[in-house]
């Protein structure tokens, strides 16, 4: 079983690994490049705890293969941040509560971002199916969508 | 549910003081969450760590005859296997954890199977190996040869005349009889009161049903994971993602036959538990491994492990009889609740028996319960564990009672209601309850009132969760600059660090972002029993004043030395010291940085610590108001509104309190529309993954409006009840209801899935 090698953009930062044949972009995330920020849920798509954004499309890092990662961008939950300064995003996830455990947030905050990036002004119920890949079993999702309204409207400030 | 309603009052403080508690601040362990920068069970590594992987029992009921695992031992990279030989026999030992008693001897059986493996997904052997591969590889090398016995899997079955038997020297306790044969019902519980026949002779109406729920799963997004470490001296590390890391480190002394002082616990970031991590699966194996191999031992499960192996809670076929006057007054009821057990005895059935009626002061009743074993995994606490169930019969049949009297389903309830004063079903009198409060609540929301459009229907129905108190240490330290760190020994599961900084802050009268709360290993802080039973904020948090007030205490004594008068002159007030003694009325008061300050010159650290073992948690009531629509051509039910009150006693943070009402909700909704264990003819489960085994996404549900009624608990400092598990209880009703008046038939097994609906909808049509 020979390695793959990998070079890849990961939050904006040249980044090569080794990866095993079938190793997936979330288990090179999280054991190979200690970006333990994506978690894994389910391994099987089901959810959302690993969302990352690959070329700016919202995947789940546990169904993209290690090796697709070469020569492309991945964004992750440890990127998020500007510096120390938190994503408008994860500003209002803290101030609406949005989350109680938090192991689904990281996964959540990605998709809502990729959500933001392609629609700065989304309905509830837009947020609603776009989220719906992501589980939460805490929250019964209330405070989640509230925020991502809220990050939506700011964000929409800030352009202006 | 030992708890004593019977407390003295301590005073609470009046809420118009109150300058932190009750407010919204941002969590102090938010930022690590959104960052990514949290560490959970699976996010822990050690040097030199093996992968550990668990072999798992093929079939639903079978003897292990004998297990060669030459094969697997023999692979390179492979350097340990282990199987239940590996561990102690242990003798009945019963331990009371925080949410329910467990036996220890059937927690080690099922951490690993002995002679026989008793459901599919029984752990059978373990190894540890240098790669996942490579332990996958061995667990294909052990082999293992199986005498497959006939199972059982539903709870009828189980009780069945001639049902194989799991335990075969398992005889039914809680009989008037000692019973001559074994049986797979582990016990009869009976709560009952009043003479039944006269109630029913007594009553105008009857209602009556046979109610059925499946196992449901908690459904933490966060799989099991652990990292172990097994020194040469014997000394034990682990990591883990628990609910208490003293109940871990409890559990695995007691599974691997080691002392207690021999195994610290750090307890990871928890991703959600709802009672499921209660106990232990992988801890005590990855520690054999280590000890085995002599590296660490992470191990991790998987989704298919965690559906087949932990949780879930149980299924269950239910019996109601209620009768009434025309007017509404019950007369009596009858319940007869029969509860899965799964593997080994402990089905939640004691108190879903206790809560079954708790809502109700009926002058007769009996209420029947029966823990059954079968071949499934053994069910694990799931938030209110056991009340959900019950509460689904028991509403169900209220609502029928409601509308067959032409009665308002809320004054129906209101009619019978508890009150203080009101001695329980299930035993103590209730005082300081918020009950018809919270009826009244919810009778005042613009939901109830809204009118609806066709193909839907509003439920409402009621619930009740105990809470308990129990066992915590807490320590409020203080540092020289004036600021504070809390210390706990419960994972904060859902905001819970929040709310003891909150606490600290207010008792302190400081700034609560003066204030770091922390969650401590079982080396660092005092016993506390684990997060569950909706305890912490209640009982850690009662040791967290404790706590802070000793601290006060302290600095007031210190301020008395830096004034140099007697400690009954200085009283403390928003966060500082003020001199009272007439003869030095020009003394500025001195703040508790300023004391803090100066702490080495008065006798070094200021410190407090409190143990205690809280009583009188207060029992949190519940009422639900869902309105639903169907889809008459799919039989797809959508939840179009929901509205839910409660009793929470004092919100510390309402949004947390919120947000556990909501997340209740949510849960509930599920457990009602959707989630269940299906099982194939083999006793395999069938959909043991979140595509088959759907819980509730963000766009099956809408915005859950949570009504907080505060009707504050005296034997609390702020008042705070529970409120963790109370919003679990009544959603299984509350939608079938709906259910039942947008369809006009009552459906009373669980999950309402589409095709369910579907049948009903042709039937009626056809
Ligand atoms: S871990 Fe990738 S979707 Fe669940
Ligand atoms: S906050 Fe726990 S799963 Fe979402």
């Amino acid at each position: 079983m020979s390695k793959t090698h990998v070079s890849t953009t990961i939050n904006g930062d040249p980044v090569e690994f080794l990866a095993d044949p079938g190793m997936t972009l979330l288990d090179a995330l999280r054991d190979e490049l200690e970006l333990t920020g994506s978690k894994e849920g389910c391994g099987s798509g089901d959810c959302g705890a690993c969302s990352v954004i690959l070329d700016g499309r919202l995947v789940c890092s546990c169904l993209v293969l290690a090796p697709e990662a070469e020569g492309r961008r991945v964004e992750t939950i440890e990127g998020l941040a500007n510096g120390s300064r938190l994503h408008p995003l994860q500003q209002k996830f803290l101030e609406h509560a949005a989350l109680q455990c938090g192991f689904c947030t990281p996964g959540l905050l990605m998709a809502s971002k990729a959500l933001l990036d392609a629609n700065p002004d989304p309905t509830e119920t837009e947020v609603r199916y776009w989220l719906a890949g992501n589980l939460c079993r805490c929250t019964g999702y209330d405070k989640i969508i509230r925020a991502v309204m809220d990050a939506a409207a700011e964000l929409r400030q800030e352009r202006v | 549910m030992s708890d004593v309603l019977d407390r003295p009052d301590i005073g609470h403080n009046a809420d118009d003081h109150l300058k932190v508690v009750g407010t919204r601040p941002i969590r102090p362990d938010g930022a690590d969450k959104v960052t990514g920068r949290a560490a959970y069970g699976a996010d822990f590594n050690m040097p030199g760590q093996l992968v550990g992987k668990v072999l798992r029992s093929p079939h639903a009921h079978a003897r292990i005859v004998s297990i060669d695992a030459k094969k697997a031992r023999a692979l390179p990279g492979v350097k340990a296997v282990i199987t239940g030989a590996d561990f102690p026999n242990l003798a009945d030992e019963f331990h009371e954890g925080g949410e329910a008693a467990s036996n220890l001897r059937d927690m080690a059986m099922n951490v690993i199977a002995r002679d026989k493996a008793l459901y599919h997904g029984h752990a059978v052997a373990a190894v540890a190996a240098i790669s996942s591969a490579i332990a996958d590889e061995a667990l294909a090398l052990i082999n293992v040869t199986y005498e497959v016995l006939p199972h059982v899997v539903e709870v009828e079955d189980a009780m069945a005349e001639g049902a194989p038997l799991l335990h075969p020297r398992m005889f039914t306790e809680g009989l008037e009889a000692k019973p001559d044969k074994p049986s797979n019902v582990a016990k009869r519980n009976r709560i009952a009161r009043g003479d039944l026949d006269a109630g029913f002779a007594a009553a105008d109406v009857i209602v009556e049903g046979r109610y059925t729920t499946k196992a449901t799963h908690q459904g933490y997004i966060e799989p099991h994971a652990t990292v172990a470490s097994w020194a040469a001296d014997g000394q034990c590390n682990v990591w883990s993602s628990s609910q208490g890391q003293f109940m871990v480190r409890t559990y695995c002394a007691k599974v691997l036959g080691k002392e207690i002082s021999d195994i610290r616990v750090t307890p990871a970031e928890i991703g959600g538990g709802f009672g499921g991590k209660t106990v232990i699966y992988l801890e005590p194996l990855a520690l054999a491994l280590s000890r085995e191999s002599g590296h660490p031992v992470k191990m991790i499960m998987s989704r298919e492990e965690v559906f087949r192996a932990t949780g879930p809670t149980s299924g269950a076929v239910m019996h109601v009889r209620l009768g009434a006057k025309k007017d509404g007054t019950l007369t009596a009821a009858d319940v007869e609740l029969k509860y899965q057990a799964g593997a080994f005895p402990g089905s939640p059935v004691g108190a879903g028996s206790m809560t079954a009626l708790a809502c109700y002061d009926i002058p007769a009743f009996r209420i029947t319960g029966y823990d059954v074993v079968t071949n499934t995994p053994k069910v694990a606490a799931y938030r209110a564990p056991g009340a959900p169930i019950s509460a689904f019969a028991v509403e169900s049949a209220m609502d029928d009672l409601a509308l067959k009297l032409g009665i308002d389903p809320i004054a129906l309830r209101e009619k019978n209601a508890v009150h203080n004063g009101t001695k329980a079903a299930y035993g103590p009198t209730f005082q300081n309850i918020g009950y018809v409060e919270t009826l009244q609540a919810i009778r005042d929301t613009e939901h109830y009132r809204t009118p609806l459009g066709p193909n839907q229907g509003r439920g409402m129905a009621v619930g009740f969760w105990f809470n308990v108190g129990g066992e915590s240490t807490a320590a409020v330290n203080i540092n020289e600059d004036g600021t504070a760190v809390v210390v706990t020994g419960n994972p904060d599961i859902g905001g819970s660090r929040a709310s003891m900084a909150m606490m600290a802050a207010e008792t302190l009268g400081i700034a609560v972002d003066k204030v770091r709360p922390m969650v401590a290993d079982t080396a660092s802080i005092g016993f506390s029993m684990l997060t569950g039973g909706s305890r912490t904020t209640f009982a850690t948090g009662m040791a967290v004043v404790q706590s802070a007030e000793k601290v006060i205490a302290e600095l007031k004594r210190r301020a008395a030395l830096i004034w140099d008068v007697n400690v009954d002159h200085v009283m403390w007030k928003d966060g500082s010291a003020w001199c009272l003694d007439p003869a030095k009325a020009d003394e500025k008061p001195l703040s508790l940085e300023a004391i803090a300050g100066q702490s080495a010159r008065t006798g070094g650290p200021i410190t407090g610590q409190t143990s205690l073992n809280a009583q009188g948690a207060g029992p949190g009531f519940a009422v639900h108001l869902c309105d639903v629509e169907i889809d008459p051509e799919t039989g797809h039910v959508t939840v179009l509104r929901y509205s839910a009150a409660q009793d929470v006693g004092k919100a510390i943070h309402p949004a947390y309190v919120e947000g556990q009402i909501q997340g209740g909700v949510a849960q509930g909704v599920g457990w009602a529309l959707n989630e269940e264990y299906i099982f194939d003819r083999d006793g395999h489960m069938e959909n043991a993954g979140f595509l088959d085994y759907r819980v509730p996404v963000a766009s099956d549900l809408p915005m859950i409006d949570a009504i907080l009624v505060e009707v504050a608990n005296p034997r609390h400092p702020f008042g705070a009840k529970g409120v963790g598990e109370a919003p679990i209880v009544p959603p299984l009703a509350a939608v079938a209801n709906a259910v039942r008046r947008a369809t006009g038939v009552r459906m009373a097994d669980l999950p309402l899935s589409p095709p369910k609906i579907r049948a009903v909808l042709d039937a009626k049509g056809g």
